[in-house]
This record gives structure tokens, sequence and C-alpha cells, in this order.
């Protein structure tokens, strides 16, 4: 998780370290981050369990008439 | 508070005689080409080798089909035979050609007989219903224990495919609890309550239009997909809306009605009648579905009472559907009387009714109902996303929002579809609903434990308790059962015994539970139950 929290903001760090560091809204950030990492976490783990080939997958899923 | 049956003069409740149906979606992914009755009928007969297993010589029940009435309108009369859809004919029972038994893999027809239909032990019934299996759950009298029972029947249709997934020769079966192919095709998830016959069909329908068209807000499942035939990309609230064109009929798998007359009290027609709800989706959210049953059944009593408000629709049809297709919950539909009012102003105005009704006290389940149904519309309000612990349509929007971000992905992407797809597959290794569940992301209202023993018990305080435990005390004597009778053949008697149950909230653990103690027999049984001083406990 760590690695992935310094991807997404190494970058503009970088970038940004000459120019006055924006006030840190820590404890919001720290919560969106939290839930962004959920979420990837969250698709990673969806990523994983769905059934390879999309199209054909779905494309195969023909039901006849129900009530 | 001991549950009640339905009547006119206690106070307003969730509690009432009520059960739901599922028809689960059916494929087998190595057989593209198998027929979806021959998959349906492995499934009934996968299940009834699993409880072989466990219970020794359990076998298949046949379905007694003398009180079926599928014809029957609520409204008056009956339907002829011949001019209805054959799909409507549900009082005969399916039958498979040579050919379609052929076709089941390693099943050698001649010395296995193919089970369409079982009775279970919990009093539920597991059975092919068109080209789809079906598991209807017993009746129950309260919201939380038909979500109990319904629950119930997803871990029997898990069970069912673990047990074809690991037969030496089968191809697996996979099984969705949904309601649509995407494709044009739909299934159903069907709801009944029990309802006094003294109540004028009329205002039933009138004060429920409003309220199911509204409803889904709290209740849909959300697709993937706009139009019966997926005619557009996007995303919409129900799996349902799109398949609905009539107000008011008969019909179930043709031109579907919002309200549905089919008249099969499946109980003493003079006293009652089963509404036969057909416009919900399934649910796997228990939240979703102890709403869907719980606000149902107290905006019924609020119907019985005359306290039920009635938003008359301008166009109902199309009200369902734009409510459906905005998931934002913003777009407003039009009354008869010209007001613009959106699904959640029509769902206030039945929960304030309801809220006012039990203003003087409420029993604990009734006011569980009364506070989650406000809370929600609450949330609902603020934003829709908040509700994702207990709302299907919106945990599945969650997910889908997620990856359009991630990926940069269009409605009309493949991945999306198979999320939507998968949402409802019920085995909890590849099911989304089921991972959500594993990772505490929904809120859970039964336990694992509590589902595994309704899979094996029945409930005890409806006719349920006695048609689950006739199955599992006499099961070579039960030769037929039916929700409304029992059918025994004994040595001593040349015909068939046919016990009826006719009264819902009778045939009781209360009842009749020394009745199955002290009955060595079914023989034993019998004597006591139609001749002895237990004659009055029979349902």
């Amino acid at each position: 998780m760590a690695t992935q929290d310094h991807k997404a903001t190494g970058a503009r760090t970088e970038e940004q370290e000459d120019t006055p560091a924006e006030p840190p809204a820590a404890p919001a950030s720290a919560s969106d981050t939290a839930e962004t990492q959920g979420v990837d976490d969250l698709l990673d783990e969806i990523d994983g369990v769905l059934e390879s080939n999309a199209e054909e997958f779905v494309r195969g899923f023909v039901q006849k008439g129900g009530q | 508070m001991a549950p009640v049956g339905p009547d006119s003069t206690g106070e307003v409740s969730v509690h009432r005689v009520m059960g739901t149906e599922t028809e689960y979606g059916i494929i087998a992914p190595g057989l593209p080409a198998a027929n979806p009755t021959m998959l349906s009928s492995q499934v009934v007969n996968a299940y009834a080798a699993t409880l072989r297993e466990g219970l020794g010589n359990l076998a298949g029940t046949r379905w007694d089909y003398t009180d079926e009435a599928p014809l029957t309108d609520a409204r008056g009369w009956l339907v002829d035979r011949g001019s209805a859809h054959p799909s409507q004919l549900t009082d005969e029972p399916p039958v498979l050609t040579a050919e379609q038994v052929a076709l089941a893999e390693g099943a050698d027809p001649q010395d296995t007989a193919v089970l369409m239909n079982l009775v279970l032990n919990n009093g539920a019934r597991l059975y092919v219903d068109h080209a789809h299996p079906e598991y209807s759950s017993p009746e129950v009298t309260n919201p939380l224990d038909a979500v109990l029972w319904d629950r119930a029947g997803d871990r029997v249709a898990l069970a069912a495919m673990e047990r074809i997934a690991g037969t030496p020769g089968f191809s697996p079966v996979h099984l969705y609890k949904n309601n649509t192919d995407n494709k044009g095709v739909s299934y159903g998830s069907h709801e009944n309550y029990l309802v006094p016959r003294s109540v004028p069909f009329g205002n039933l329908a009138a004060a429920l239009i409003p309220f199911f068209v509204s409803r889904q807000v709290l209740c849909g499942a959300g697709r993937v997909g706009i139009g019966a035939t997926h005619q557009r990309p996007g995303f919409q609230v129900s799996q349902r809306a799109d398949f609905f064109e009539n107000e008011i009929g008969l019909e179930t798998t043709v031109r579907r009605p919002i309200i549905n007359t089919r008249d099969e009290p499946h109980a003493v027609a003079e006293k009652y009648r089963r509404l036969h709800v057909i416009i919900g989706d399934a649910n796997l959210n228990e939240v979703s579905n102890y709403l869907k049953l719980g606000t149902t059944s107290l905006v019924l009593s609020l119907i019985e009472r005359d306290l039920c408000p009635v938003p008359e629709l301008a166009e109902p049809v199309h009200a369902l559907q734009d409510i459906s297709h905005d998931p934002s919950l913003q777009s407003t539909v039009r009354l008869a009387d010209g007001r613009q009012v959106t699904a959640l102003d029509l769902q206030e105005m039945y929960h304030g009714a309801a809220a006012a009704a039990c203003a003087g006290g409420a029993d604990a389940q009734t006011q569980d109902v009364l506070d989650r149904w406000g809370t929600l519309i609450e949330v609902l309000r603020r934003d829709p996303m908040d509700a994702a612990a207990s709302i299907d349509w919106v945990a599945k929007l969650k997910i889908l929002q997620a990856y359009r971000d991630r990926d940069s992905v269009g409605w009309d992407n493949h991945r999306l579809a198979l999320v939507d797809l998968q949402y409802a597959d019920l085995r909890p290794s590849k099911g989304i609903y089921h991972r959500l569940a594993q990772r505490g992301q929904v809120e859970l209202l039964v336990t694992p434990a509590q589902v595994e023993r309704a899979v094996a018990e029945p409930p005890r305080d409806t006719r349920a308790y006695f048609r689950g435990k006739c199955i599992a005390n006499f099961p070579a004597e039960v030769v037929g059962a039916s929700w409304d009778s029992i059918i025994f053949e004994v040595p001593s008697q040349n015909r068939l015994q046919r016990v009826q149950t006719r009264e819902p909230l009778r045939g009781t653990a209360q009842l009749t539970e020394r009745l199955f103690q002290e009955s060595a027999t079914a023989e034993d049984f019998l004597t006591r139950l139609l001749s002895g001083p237990e004659q009055r406990v029979a349902p």
C-alpha cells in the first residue's frame, strides 16, 4: 500500500519542490487516500475474480423467458 | 410480539404471512448449447442428491396441482385456457422429452428418474419453472424471516452448483440471482403477501401502483443497459423496470403489469387473497430485501385500514422507467393532479403515513423497518452513494463508477456488463456481492448459522412447519405436496390420503410439534391427525 501512495504522489512532489508548499489538508487527504486505496484494492480483487474474456462471457449469457 | 395474520383490526405492522420466489439465471459455460430446462433439472436433481446423502431415502416429492388456478383473475373472471399464453399454464407439470433427458451428460434415463420438483425439509419448493430453477420460500410471518428463508434458497442453489461441479462427467452450472440476460429476456423474483379478501382489489391496485413505481430506489438491484433489449448504453436503478408494459393484468411473462391479478390464494379463498407481486428485483443485499418486503407489508397494512395515500400517477409505466433511468434520483414524474414529484417524494408520502399510523407505538420489527426506511430516504436525498452498504443498485453503481474512473471506459464497455452479471453470481468466490460481504462492506441482517438452520428447518409459526416436518419425518410416505396439501401413501390404505392445509397460520409448531414427536410412524400420525383428538390441530 505504501508503495502505491508513493507512486501516486511522487511525481507531483518533485515538480512542486520549489514552489511554496500548499497548506496540507492532512485529515481530509489522509481519509481520501484511505478511501482511494480501498477502492483500488477492491477493484484489484474484482479484477481477480472476473471471468476471462468479458465480451464472450457476457454474450454467452443467454436466458430463455421467465416470469 | 406474536406474529399476526392479515386482519384489519390489529395495529399497523409489517407482520403478515408472506413468502418469496426466485427464478435463478442459469448457464453452463462449458455447454453453450445446453437446454436450460435440462440444466435446471440438473440443479433440482443435484440438490436431491445432497439430501439423499444426508438423510437416507429422501425421494422427490410430486407437486400436487389440484388447487392451482393461475388463470383466475382477481378482478373477478377466469381466463379461457385456449386464449392464455402457454407460459401462464403453471398448473401443468413441465414435461421433459426423452431427447432432452438424453442431453444430460452422464445421466442414464433408464435408471435415473429425472426430478422436476422437490419439497424441502424447510417447507420450500425447489423446482423447474419454464427454463429456470426456482426456489419458492416457505411461508413466514415477517420480513426478517422472509429475508432469512430467501437467503436459505441461495444456499440451496449454491449447494446444487457445488454438487454438479463435483460430479464427474458434468459441466459446471452457474446460477445468478438477477432478473435479465440483458438481451431482451427477464425472469422473476416474486413476493407474495396474504391479504384479507374483504379489501377491494381496486383499492389495493390504486395505492400500490405509485408505491411499486417508486420503491425501486430502496430495493432496485441496478442494471447496465437501457431498454428491454439493451438498446442504449447506461446504468439504471432497476433490473425489471424496462420489461413492464401495463398497469394491471394477469400475465407474468408477456405484457407484464405493475399489478398482477393472479388470484390463486393457496388458502381459504373466501377469507384470503394472495397478492402476487411480480415487479421486484431479486436482491442480494439483505437490507434491500428486508425493506422491499417490510415496506410493502406496511403499505398493505395501511391500505387495509384506509390509511394509505393514493398519489395517482399520470403515466405509471413511463414513471417506472423514468425513475429507473435516473440514478441521481432528481428526475420528477407527473401526478394525475399535475404535481411533479420525485421517487423519494413518493416514498416519503408512504413513509409519513406509516409513521403517523404507528406514532402511538409499534412492535420492534415494524419500528425497525420504519426507522431504516426513513433514514434511507434522507441518505438518498443527500447523496445516493452513501447508501452502498444497504442498497444493491448503489453498491453496484459505486463499483462500476470506480471502474469507469480508473479505466476511462464508457457504459458500453464489456467489463462493466460483466461486473453487472457477476454481482449476482451466487458463488462466494466469484460473486461480487459476496466479495463485498466478505470485506465487510455490506450490512448483514442474518448470520451464516441462521441460514444453515433455515436450509434444514421450516419456520415454526406457519403451515410450512407442518409441510416441512411431514417431508422430513415421513419421506417414504409423503408422495405429493403443495402449498395447501400433503398427500400420504400408507400401506394400510388403498387410497392416497390428502391432508389439506388451507389455513396458513395453522399447522404451526405450537399446534403440531407434539403430534410429530409422539407419532412413531406415518400411519400412526395420520390416524391421530384425521380421527383422533388432535383433529383440530390439522391445518
